[in-house]
């Protein structure tokens, strides 16, 4: 089991991983949310022991994240550094996972650079945010998230096993996207 | 899910990401078009528009609001980025109301303290606080719908400047039909009448910019 390096604060190794994801390079891009992703779990796994929250649903705060960094990511300014932007949204649904849990005292949330990235727990947790608002989604678009997400299919294939033209599963898939969001956010206010 | 099934579909999603600074400007743009058809259909400049145009009073109204508008609208712009720093163009927001207290200092000098009453109150208050108002509704729902795109840390916040921009555009576009220039009326109601839009915003951004 391989310990992902540290990201240092000077570290824009993120930058043109994102600006060649942003040009359309799918694989660099889901290198770069792997990676974010690790960076973030190691985050909030920090922010939830030092709180004493419990971490069993750790998963579901890194998924949120990562959802709105893809949501968001337009509003990234571009810059030679991504780390202080994925920062920011990270410690932002940090704080509200914590805050939903309880937490009265926040204290402040060290930047990921601080601290080890995490892989992902073995154990899948029972029931996860994402699979209660998987089922708010319209079935077209939760079937063709599941296709893309659990299958591992093509937007090619999936336009074929469901007779759509590509551009509209392209458009469905990111209107599920958003759907998934804005039930995130509404289920868990 | 797992997350690594997630990442599947955020990789495979590759519709163009929003462009912020174009649609907040389009946005400011058809908000501002909105109200000033609706001004000129309903109530129009007034009738000496060109005769109070040559006056430091009446022209005066137009740089106060632009100067209201403009920082604010690029400060929302800003705030639309989670990691934003507002910096140094928060400080600009000061410049309206610097402008407004020195145009009030020399109009306490100018003008005999017998008519300052008459100068404040002036004639139209009331159209003032109504209107101004009334006129940012366009521009404010077209910005709060535009900032929707944004990932603004403070969204209560960032809706307020949202606000203060609407009412920026909607004084000025009241002011041309408004027969009040002193200083005195415009320090008064126009502070008054943005206050009401501030709060709608913050309410809006509250409820709407939050991600």
């Amino acid at each position: 089991m391989g310990v992902e390096p540290a990201v240092g604060p000077g570290d824009d190794k993120w930058a043109p991983i994102m600006r060649a994801a942003l040009a359309g390079d799918e694989a660099a891009y889901r290198r770069l949310l792997e990676e974010i992703g690790r960076a973030v779990r190691a985050m909030a796994r920090g922010a939830f022991s030092r709180m004493r929250v419990g971490d069993a649903d750790i998963e579901d705060v890194v998924q949120e994240t990562l959802l709105a960094i893809h949501l968001k990511r337009h509003t990234w300014d571009g810059g030679p550094k991504l780390a202080p932007w994925v920062n920011a949204i990270a410690r932002h649904k940090i704080i509200d996972a914590m805050r939903r849990r309880g937490a009265r005292r926040l204290e402040p949330i060290e930047d990921f650079e601080a601290a080890l990235a995490a892989p992902e727990a073995q154990d899948p947790h029972l029931r996860s945010d994402i699979e209660r608002v998987m089922e708010k989604l319209a079935p077209r678009q939760r079937d063709i998230v599941t296709a893309i997400s659990l299958d591992g299919q093509s937007i090619a294939a999936t336009a074929a096993r469901l007779s759509m033209s590509e551009a509209a599963v392209r458009v469905a898939l990111h209107r599920a996207l958003k759907s998934l969001a804005a039930a995130w956010r509404s289920a868990t206010q | 899910m797992k997350t690594a099934d997630l990442v599947n579909s955020l990789a495979a999603d590759a519709i163009a990401p929003v462009r912020l600074g174009r649609r907040l400007g389009l946005a400011l743009a058809l908000g501002a078009a909105a109200s000033l058809a609706l001004f000129m259909a309903g109530l129009g400049p007034r009738p000496d528009f060109a005769e109070a145009a040559r006056t430091v009073r009446f022209d005066l109204k137009f740089v106060d609001a632009l100067a209201l508008a403009a920082p604010s609208a690029l400060l929302c712009w800003r705030l639309m980025r989670p990691d934003a720093r507002p910096g140094a163009l928060a400080l600009l927001l000061v410049a309206p109301f610097a402008l407004l207290a020195g145009a009030v200092v020399a109009e306490l000098l100018l003008v005999p303290p017998d008519l300052w009453g008459t100068r404040l109150i002036g004639t139209n208050w009331l159209h003032c606080l109504t209107l101004i108002p009334l006129l940012s509704i366009a521009p404010l729902t077209a910005l709060i719908l535009a900032m929707r795109a944004g990932a603004p840390l403070h969204p209560a916040l960032t809706g307020a400047l949202a606000g203060v921009a609407a009412a920026g555009v909607a004084a000025m576009i009241y002011a041309s039909s408004c027969a009040d220039d002193s200083p005195l009326f415009v320090a008064s109601w126009y502070p008054l009448a943005t206050l009401v839009v501030v709060a709608a915003g913050a309410l809006a951004g509250r409820r709407f910019l939050q991600w």
